[in-house]
């Protein structure tokens, strides 16, 4: 579903400040692989999904989805395979539009938009369905504008908008971490549904190594813009953070001291 | 006394400049973006018209052709902001001057050409008010019930995400780039129609007309928003106020020139409206929005802890 060969980004190239962000990145997903990323600060993780996303070119190598070459290939065209939920809550919804307005949009992703009705009749009734399976209380609010809402609110429309009509690759990008902790479970726990239900292939940046092992089923650990480990099937089911740690030493060489890796346990 | 007299041509002139100010409020409100276009644009629309009646054509022909100048006027700085990369507000100044020259060149090198109201069956004219401000109205509906379709459409919609939330709009595939030019082309579009209209309504079009109407623009903008925002805050009730704004406006305007002033302070008078409405929403927030203590029973204290 997803092929990334030899990518490579260095940022600022050529000043003190230049910094290789990812360093020769190779990754392959299979169909309905559910893949949790983890890795400390500047490890590359959300440049990876940046590259993916399309948000600036690589400087070297080739990101393919689903048997399409795309790394040339714009952010807004790239959008068509993709479904993404940002770390930031404010920057996934249009906080001056309705709740069934940033919805229509979403479900447009991918299809060419024309002078037809915006958000039509049907369109309504079926998001009310989907925004109750939610829980939030958000079914009575299509109206509403999403700026009224609350950031685990917002990360959960995000969300629906991002698996509307089921991409083949959903990226999230730390989306829990800017919530309290009982919004972020609950989050996860929709984000499960929903992948689970839709069988998506996802990629899921997190900072936190319970959720890691307990979601999922593929682990890769990312270390200086390089996949250090890469845990999957039976084997990651059995996976402690203890044993985590160790592969991490084991593969960079090093011990993984506090500051090389914040992860919280 | 006096001032009643100059009410009918105050509000047949503030209507103009409220459709003037729908424009603005398309490029200001809905795109997020700051367009200087405007002040070239309006100009524009008024010599386009101007030239085309000198020419004989019919007014509804010029008025075409007045829009279809000001929409290319708003390509171009979309264009010169998001394929050149030029920040959005240099772009507009940029087109703005460049728009001077362009008028001159259209007004065949000449700083004024007049339309005569007898040769042509004007749409509007100062000579008959009533008229003016029936025709006014009819084109401030056509344009609100026709934006308003518009703004609901699949398009529409994703028009008015761009200017929300960029990030967002991209990830829903939506082409920023493309919706920012279509946003200014249509905005400037409705400026020069307004143009066209002020140019018919004195009945002459110079090249000193539209100097300082983006100003004029927000003002008719930020008057009008505070009343309809109170009464409803939708898309249709907005615009209604933005023209109500615009009128509001020219009437204030007329007030202060029987009160003796020169037409030219009133300049000063556009842009403190604006200063003051863009500064007591920022002042409130900053300087008299002084966080409450809790009492101590909400936030859980206790004294002498």
């Amino acid at each position: 579903m997803l092929k990334i060969t030899n990518l490579q980004k260095t940022f600022n190239p050529g000043t003190v400040n230049a910094k290789t962000a990812l360093n020769g990145l190779n990754l392959t997903l299979n169909d309905g692989d559910f893949v949790t990323v983890i890795g400390g600060n500047g490890a590359g993780k959300s440049t990876m999904l940046n590259a993916i996303s399309g948000v600036w070119k690589p400087d070297y190598g080739t990101i393919e989805i689903d048997g399409v070459d795309v790394t040339n290939m714009p952010e807004h065209k790239r959008a068509s395979f993709l479904g993404r939920v940002f770390q930031d809550p404010m920057k996934g919804t249009a906080p001056d539009m309705e709740i069934a307005e940033n919805l229509a949009i979403a479900a447009r992703r991918g299809i060419k938009r024309k002078l037809r009705w915006g958000v039509r009749k049907q369109e309504r009734k079926e998001y009310k369905e989907l925004l109750a399976m939610l829980e939030l209380g958000l079914e009575d609010r299509l109206s509403c504008k999403v700026g009224l809402l609350s950031g685990g609110q917002r990360q959960a429309v995000t969300l629906l908008m991002a698996t509307l009509n089921r991409p083949k690759l959903l990226l999230l990008d730390e989306h829990t971490a800017a919530l309290d902790p009982k919004t972020a479970a609950k989050v996860l726990q929709i984000t499960d549904k929903l992948v689970t239900e839709n069988s998506l292939t996802t990629l899921m940046i997190t900072h936190n190594m319970h959720d890691a092992i307990a979601y999922g089923n593929r682990l890769i650990m990312m270390h200086e813009g390089r996949i250090l480990v890469d845990v999957s099937g039976e084997e990651k089911k059995k996976l402690t953070i203890n044993q985590l740690l160790g592969l991490f030493e084991q593969a960079s060489g090093s011990a993984m001291t506090s500051d090389k890796l914040i992860l919280s346990k | 006394m006096s001032f009643l007299y100059a009410l009918p041509g105050a509000v047949a002139e503030g209507i103009i400049w409220g459709i003037m100010a729908i424009g603005v409020y398309i490029s200001y409100k809905i795109l997020d973006i700051a367009d200087l276009t405007v002040d070239g644009s309006i100009c524009t629309g008024g010599c386009v018209c101007a030239v085309c009646l000198a020419a004989g054509m019919p007014v509804w022909a010029s008025m075409l052709l007045a829009l279809l100048a000001g929409g290319l006027a708003g390509t171009f700085t979309g264009l010169l902001h998001t394929a050149l990369g030029i920040p959005s507000i240099l772009a507009g100044i940029l087109t703005q001057l460049m728009l001077y020259t362009v008028n001159l060149i259209i007004l065949g090198g000449r700083s004024l050409v007049a339309i005569d109201p007898r040769a042509n069956a004007l749409w509007v004219h100062m000579s008959n008010n009533p008229l003016s401000i029936l025709v006014g109205a009819g084109i401030v509906a056509a344009l609100i019930v026709g934006l308003w379709l518009f703004f609901y459409t699949e398009v529409g919609l994703t028009l008015k995400s761009t200017g929300d939330n960029p990030d967002m709009s991209r990830a829903q595939g939506v082409d920023v780039k493309r919706n920012k030019v279509l946003g200014l082309a249509i905005a400037n579009a409705i400026v020069a129609l307004a143009g066209a209209l002020y140019a018919q309504y004195k009945g002459s079009a110079s090249l000193q007309d539209g100097r300082g109407a983006i100003v004029i623009g927000l003002a008719a903008i930020f008057i009008g928003l505070s009343v309809s925002l109170k009464i409803k805050p939708n898309f249709v009730v907005s615009l209604i106020g933005v023209v109500g704004g615009g009128i509001v406006y020219y009437v204030i305007y007329n007030f202060v020139i029987l009160l003796g002033l020169p037409t030219d302070y009133l300049k000063m008078l556009s842009a403190v409206i604006v200063v003051l409405f863009l500064a007591i929403p920022y002042l409130k927030g900053e300087y008299f929005n002084k966080p409450k203590a809790l009492p101590l029973a909400q936030t859980g204290g206790q004294e002498d802890a």
